[in-house]
């Protein structure tokens, strides 16, 4: 799919995933409900190194739409602004080294306050992993690591809302895990 | 040790298996589907074996294999195993998984319930914590049911790591089981002001996403969010209220106005970006709401431009586009207050990110006046010739459309201006949008009498060099133009200086390769031409002249009679036929123009869309009286048109003639499509003019057989069809059908969730409405109320029965932990002992583990210290919930600081 397909607004609705799509027959509720769809952690190549969603999207469907969502934000150039009206709710997306975060909200959530989040998340994981920017790899290699990050995004996203910011508090029950593992 | 040394080994032994298994993926890069199911295979030898690390490391396994897409849901039994592990770190596998693959349909969710039940109510929070996290991805109406009060009860719960989730995830149970809305809310509404920032954050975003569905609802709290908006320093937390107060204020104009001053402080005084752009959105709501009641907002307004304008001047994309997203929004209240920034906006079509032009084209569509259009258009042509992508390329040809013909021209003062502009479009190349131009020329050369002349000479010019535009392909869609191009000289033929040289054009050979609806248009309006000329030859006697025409066109359709497109060579054959009858009397020196000329006289006018209903019925006609005898009443099969015409006209809808049957119908819908088809005023005419001819059932009325290509004149006020000469356009307003009910319920969904969450809270409490307890033996499940549990005890004692049948399919181990929950809560410290020698060895590890982690007790925070009091202060409040119940096991108490560090780092 070309990325023009991404970028506009009054793009079909015919062929929606499900789940993205508004609730069966509704056009209200997308504009009243403020969340977070979903979460990818893509690389350069647009491979899935982690993937959250906080609304129920068909298997099926998961992969097609990652790709999609991926190629659209990889065809960017890096001059261009971070977000990224797809379909019926917006991307937003930031880049570090090789890695991809992308968000999806909904329409009326606050573009620069999950574009914050997004870094505020990569911080946490800076300060637990030291070494961020190889991330990917460690993400490729390792899936301790996707547990570990996972864990991470259990404790700043819940329910598809922001719950926690501060670094400490969100590091807290992953370095306890941690001594309960090493002991 | 030992023990440890072995568990450690084997931990490292599946680590490794895990890896292999990425890498094994990676390195498999062509046969990855077979290697993968291969993998799968030894998942499920992994899965049958009774040792709780190889399950965990195979759930762990098939989490990431979920991640690529593949389907795991047959695992969701052993993920369920995972997860009522004792040890954390299993536990913590089992539900990850969980929280992944499993969704409302996933049958096994039901056995969850008592595992997830116990681990909300573990001493260790981080159990309590990982099981919140779990469910709110995977919770169902049964579990927000029967966890309901075990999670409102955590909502008290000593730790604020712990509150916060229970929080959040109350809304989820409020989603799936509405019934717990009202008597968790008191508890939700003590949290806004909970002492731990992070909880009153959560208790915030529940409230403001149950208030933003129901605002009326929540109108009372609005004191309270006001004191917490001034007093909170949390950004995260101040964008969520005030997008709160957004949601609020349309409902009541008083708090808006409050609002406005608090919320211009903070936009002068904040720092970060996502806040002011918050505010500026809110301010900017809240004066949509209030554009009447409040006289002097343009202070804010202009306040609010002012910041945006920082944000679209910012070297920030991201700001940038957010600038042009919130100034649109400005645009429909106060354009005045925007148009002012147009060279700013005019900039940003140069910016070197598309959604960033895209964005400024949007702004500008609403920023044209009489004054500005053509400077605008002028400078988005520009871009149009500089533009590289075709598909920028096309929006900006469509926006200029737009833009040019919003409201009825409304802002066009120079019609010859707007048609260079359409032919100057012309010449992009494989453009989609040539329909577009040739609608807009038909339009505007139809409705605008005075135009004809500019127009028809700009057309005939744009036939006459036809060849540049055709190009290459049929795939061209700019040859669309062509087709405005030839109806508009041939039907206002007599505004061409020199017909014959446009008739020549038209009749070139290559026209042959252009799409035949087209070419049906050429051969109809050459006919059209010929009349034209031969009367001009016959004003000035040039009978040979005249002659020479004839033979021209005898000589050149015959390509078209050749045509492959039935159409064309229909008009063709019958045009011929005509040209050949005309020279034969040109030969005996008869004069043919007027008769020739009068085959295409009238004027074809636009109709109003409202005309058809407006035709006067004639004296003596009773619409609603039946010619024949009413048909029988099973006759049904005209009953789709019937309603669809009934919609717009159902009066007429009775008087049906019977006789017409269905064939005669369908032949005669045929017919008139046709005939529509080929008269290219009708398909051009608005969409919705069109939509009047063809409902279905306007053949069912006996009186519509009047001929619609015959103009109507239509008396009374209404009739705009009349053009006066200046350069104006006819005022065609959409037609709605008169029964039409106003629609407001239609943004009103039935399957939308929220909308069983549209409880009045302020209501008190009744008894039948208290959540649903768990109490040790089911049939002593007796909440005060009566009436409420006539219907729910049986189906509740269904349910158990239901489940203990589906766990009994369990392994011996899970028959007994279950009889063991039963009477769990005395015999807890037991039954960990019990349960001790039949478990697999790491665990006995892991409790030595977890006795361990419990000894460094650090430092100790107030809350800590309180903490033991405050949990039997929970325990009395909630002494109907049995899982507080006073004789809580022992042991918790030191396992509960077991964790105090987390607090503390």
């Amino acid at each position: 799919m070309a990325p023009e397909r991404l970028l506009w607004i009054s793009c079909q609705r015919t062929d929606l995933p499900a789940a993205i799509s508004p609730i069966p027959g509704s056009v209200a509720p997308l504009f009243l409900i403020t969340m977070i769809k979903f979460l990818l952690m893509v690389n350069k190549q647009g491979q899935t190194r982690l993937s959250k969603y906080y609304e129920q999207v068909e298997l099926g469907k998961r992969t097609a739409l990652e790709a999609d969502v991926v190629r659209g934000c990889l065809a960017r150039r890096k001059e261009e602004c971070s977000f990224v009206e797809y379909k019926d709710y917006k991307l937003v997306y930031r880049q570090y080294a090789a890695l991809f975060i992308v968000v999806g909200i909904t329409e009326n959530e606050n573009e620069l306050s999950i574009f914050e989040l997004v870094h505020n998340f990569v911080e946490v994981l800076d300060k637990y992993f030291s070494r961020v920017s190889e991330l990917d790899v460690s993400l490729s290699k390792n899936t301790h690591y996707t547990n570990k990050v996972h864990i991470i995004l259990d404790e700043m996203i819940l329910n598809g809302h922001i719950v926690e910011t501060n670094k400490n508090r969100i590091l807290a029950p992953l370095l306890a895990l941690d001594k309960m593992t090493e002991s | 040790m030992a023990l440890k040394i072995v568990k450690g080994s084997i931990d490292r032994m599946f680590d490794k298996n895990l890896q292999d298994l990425v890498r094994g993926i990676r390195n498999h890069k062509e046969d990855e589907a077979k290697y993968i199911s291969t993998c799968i295979d030894e998942i499920k030898q992994e899965l049958k074996q009774d040792n709780i690390a190889v399950k965990a490391n195979a759930v762990c396994k098939l989490t990431y294999l979920q991640m690529l897409g593949y389907d795991v849901s047959w695992a969701a039994f052993n993920i369920v195993e995972v997860m009522s592990s004792s040890k954390f770190t299993y536990k913590r596998i089992g539900y990850l998984a969980a929280s992944q693959c499993f969704h409302e349909g996933t049958d096994v969710i039901m056995l969850t319930t008592n595992q997830i039940r116990k681990d909300l109510s573990s001493p260790n929070q981080y159990d309590t914590g990982v099981a919140l996290t779990g469910l709110s991805c995977f919770v169902t109406p049964d579990l927000a049911r029967d966890l309901a009060n075990d999670i409102m009860t955590l909502m008290s719960h000593t730790k604020p790591y712990i509150r916060k989730k229970a929080v959040l995830i109350m809304y989820k149970v409020f989603l799936k089981y509405p019934e717990s809305l009202r008597p968790a809310f008191p508890r939700l509404k003590e949290k806004l002001e909970d002492p731990d920032p992070g909880v009153q954050s959560a208790a915030v975003n529940v409230i403001c996403e149950l208030a933003r569905r129901n605002p009326k609802n929540y109108l009372s709290l609005a004191p309270l969010f006001f004191k917490l908006m001034t007093s909170s320093t949390n950004n995260w937390v101040l964008i969520k209220i005030i997008k709160l107060f957004g949601a609020l204020t349309p409902l009541e104009p008083r708090l808006g106005k409050k609002l406005i001053e608090p919320l211009t402080n903070l936009i002068h005084s904040t720092s970060a970006m996502s806040l002011l752009y918050e505010c500026v959105n809110t301010v900017i709501a809240v004066l949509i709401s209030l554009s009447s009641g409040m006289p002097n907002h343009s202070a804010s307004i202009q306040l609010c431009v002012q910041k945006l304008r920082i944000l679209i001047e910012d070297s920030d994309q991201n700001l940038k586009y957010l600038g042009l997203l919130a100034m649109s929004k400005i645009l429909k209240t106060h354009p005045k207050s925007v148009q002012s920034h147009k060279d700013l906006i005019l900039q940003c079509l140069d910016d070197k990110d598309e959604s960033i032009r895209l964005r400024a084209l949007d702004l500008l569509y609403g920023m044209v006046s009489k004054k500005n259009l053509m400077e605008i258009v002028k400078k988005l042509m520009l871009h149009v010739d500089k533009a590289e992508g075709t598909t920028y390329r096309d929006e900006l040809l469509t926006k200029i459309i737009d833009i040019c013909s919003q409201s009825n021209y409304q802002y066009i003062t120079n019609f010859e201006w707007y048609i260079s502009i359409l032919v100057e479009l012309t010449r992009l190349e494989g453009t989609r949008h040539g329909h577009l131009i040739a609608s807009q020329m038909l339009d505007v050369a139809i409705r605008v009498k005075a135009i004809r002349g500019f127009a028809v000479a700009q057309m005939a010019t744009l036939l006459d060099n036809a060849h540049l535009l055709t190009g290459n392909t049929q795939r061209n869609g700019i040859c669309e133009v062509l087709y405005a191009a030839a109806w508009i000289c041939g039907e206002f033929s007599e505004h061409l200086e020199d017909p014959m040289q446009t008739l020549e054009a038209m009749l070139r050979p290559k026209v042959a390769t252009l799409p035949g609806h087209i070419q049906a248009v050429y051969v109809q309006n050459a006919a059209k031409l010929f009349a034209t000329v031969l009367r001009k030859h016959e004003g000035d006697t040039d009978s040979q002249a005249a002659q020479e025409t004839s033979q021209l066109l005898i000589d050149r359709l015959p390509l078209f009679v050749q045509s492959a497109n039935l159409e064309v060579q229909e008009r063709a054959s019958c045009i011929l036929q005509l040209v050949k009858y005309i020279q034969k009397l040109q030969q005996k020196n008869v004069e043919v123009a007027e008769e020739v000329t009068a085959l295409f006289a009238g004027e074809l006018n636009p109709v109003a869309p409202k005309a058809q209903k407006k035709v006067p019925i004639p004296d003596g006609l009773d619409l609603d009286a039946w010619i024949n005898e009413p048909p029988s009443e099973s006759e049904s099969e005209d009953e789709k048109p019937k309603a669809v015409f009934a919609k717009e006209e159902p009066k007429h809808s009775r008087s049906r003639h019977p006789e017409v049957d269905e064939k005669e119908l369908a032949r005669r819908r045929e017919a008139r499509k046709q005939e529509q088809a080929n008269n290219p005023f009708y398909i051009k005419a608005s969409p919705s003019s069109q939509k009047v001819y063809d409902a279905p059932g306007v053949e069912h009325i006996p009186v519509v057989q009047i001929d619609l290509s015959v103009p109507l004149k239509v008396p009374g006020p209404e009739s705009e069809e009349d053009i006066t000469p200046a350069h104006q356009v006819d005022i065609v307003t959409e037609e709605m059908p008169e029964n039409a009910l106003p629609s407001d319920d239609d943004d009103k969904d039935p399957n939308d969730p929220h909308k069983a969450l549209d409880i009045d809270l302020d209501k008190p409490l009744a008894d039948s409405e208290k959540l649903p307890v768990r109490t040790h033996r089911p049939e002593v499940l007796k909440s005060p109320a009566e009436d409420r549990d006539n219907e729910s005890v049986p189906q509740e004692t269904k349910k158990k029965s239901g489940k203990e049948k589906k766990e009994k399919k369990k392994d011996k181990e899970k028959d007994r932990k279950r009889s063991k929950e039963d009477k769990k809560k005395k015999k807890k410290h037991k039954e960990v002992e019990e349960e001790l020698p039949e478990s697999q060895p790491e665990e006995a590890v892991q409790s030595e583990e977890t006795k361990e982690a419990a000894a460094p007790p650090t430092s100790t925070s107030a809350e800590e210290v309180t903490a033991p009091s405050s949990a039997a202060a929970v325990d009395t409040s909630s002494a109907a919930a049995p899982e507080s119940e006073p004789d809580e096991p022992k042991d918790a108490e030191p396992e509960d600081t077991d964790f105090r560090f987390g607090n503390v780092k």
